[in-house]
């Protein structure tokens, strides 16, 4: 889902960055707000784990690949502030070191990734659990909504290029396929594999902080779950 | 804390199953593959490909990458560089926040 350099036009870029930077504002606030400095190796295991679970591509039936992000179980533990923050970060490293995303493209993928799907995810998972439901199942299912959220978006913002950016014979001047391709291509590969994906992750990873005791560092991560305020 | 270390070795040296599954992201092509798609390369996608180098491109290391086991090598160590480069930034954050104020960013 990370869309590469030279793929959305440079207005596009420019639209999305614009979008991004108040919520980065916002989510630097709230996380100051909500979280203290000892949830940050926390935070950074968060951002670490969504980094190496976007390393684990998985096949597509068309013969493509797509992969999880880990959005949604960040935004559970972390809560969805937290969850921008650290998947930002980790789509910032992965575009400057390793050219995954483009470095001009990182407001339209943080707003995908970072934005949508935590935020989405979240927002499920939360309704669920207002009827008494296991949190690891509220988590899963709110996780598959949020990333096939998140493929829509990236979808949409592929499929506007050649309609709003063309040469003068017609040509596109940037990604040439429309959205009648791209949003199902993008919704195809996260309806089928992508999405189970992420929600069998984010539904074990739960399951099992659920059970970590206070000795586990992770245990910081975990309070929401518990119920508690953080 | 040891627990969470051995889980991100593990993750880490099992990396390199991302590699099998066959062919690439839809909408991710690089330029040839687009060639092959549409038969033309669109100009804007020319001039804004590559504008900045990368050290570790595509998760591999440029020229080693001849069979499974060379991509796969490239596939951890761009794992262990990129959890290094995220622990070293959060690390910077927590730095910068000031001691009393107990709160982050």
């Amino acid at each position: 889902m990370h869309i590469p350099e030279g793929y959305l036009s440079p207005q596009t870029c420019g639209v999305m960055g614009a979008v991004m930077l108040p919520i980065w504002a916002a989510a630097g606030k709230k996380v100051t707000k909500i979280l203290d400095k000892k949830n940050i190796p926390v935070m950074a295991m968060g951002a670490a784990f969504s980094f190496i679970i976007m390393m684990f591509n998985v096949p597509i039936p068309d013969g493509t690949t797509a992969h999880a992000i880990g959005a949604t179980l960040l935004a559970v533990t972390l809560g969805p502030w937290a969850a921008t923050v650290s998947v930002s970060i980790a789509l910032i490293i992965q575009s400057l070191l390793f050219g995954d995303g483009g470095v001009l493209a990182l407001g339209a993928n943080c707003f995908n990734m970072a934005f949508v799907a935590p935020f989405v995810g979240y927002f499920v998972y939360w309704l669920i659990v207002k009827f008494k439901a296991n949190k690891a199942i509220a988590a899963a299912i709110g996780s598959y909504i949020g990333i096939n959220c998140a493929a829509l978006a990236a979808g949409t913002e592929l499929g506007l290029q050649p309609l709003l950016f063309h040469a003068a014979n017609g040509s596109a001047l940037y990604f040439p396929y429309g959205l009648k391709l791209a949003i199902p291509a993008m919704l195809f590969a996260h309806l089928t594999i992508a999405g189970i994906a992420e929600a069998l992750v984010t539904g074990l990873v739960i399951f099992y902080l659920q059970r970590v005791g206070e000795e586990n560092i992770l245990y910081r991560a975990s309070g929401n779950l518990r119920g508690l305020e953080q | 804390m040891k627990k969470s270390i051995i889980a991100f070795i593990v993750l880490v040296i099992l990396t390199p199953l991302g590699l099998l599954a066959p062919g690439s992201a839809w909408g991710e092509w690089d330029l040839s593959e687009i060639k092959e798609k549409t038969g033309f390369i669109p100009q804007g996608m020319a001039r804004f490909n590559e504008i900045i180098r990368h050290i570790l491109p595509d998760y591999g290391i440029t020229g080693f990458d001849k069979s499974f086991w060379q991509s796969a090598l490239g596939y951890i160590l761009s794992a262990i560089v990129g959890i290094a480069v995220i622990a070293f930034i959060f690390w910077l954050i927590a730095k910068l926040v000031p001691e009393k104020r107990e709160k982050v960013l």
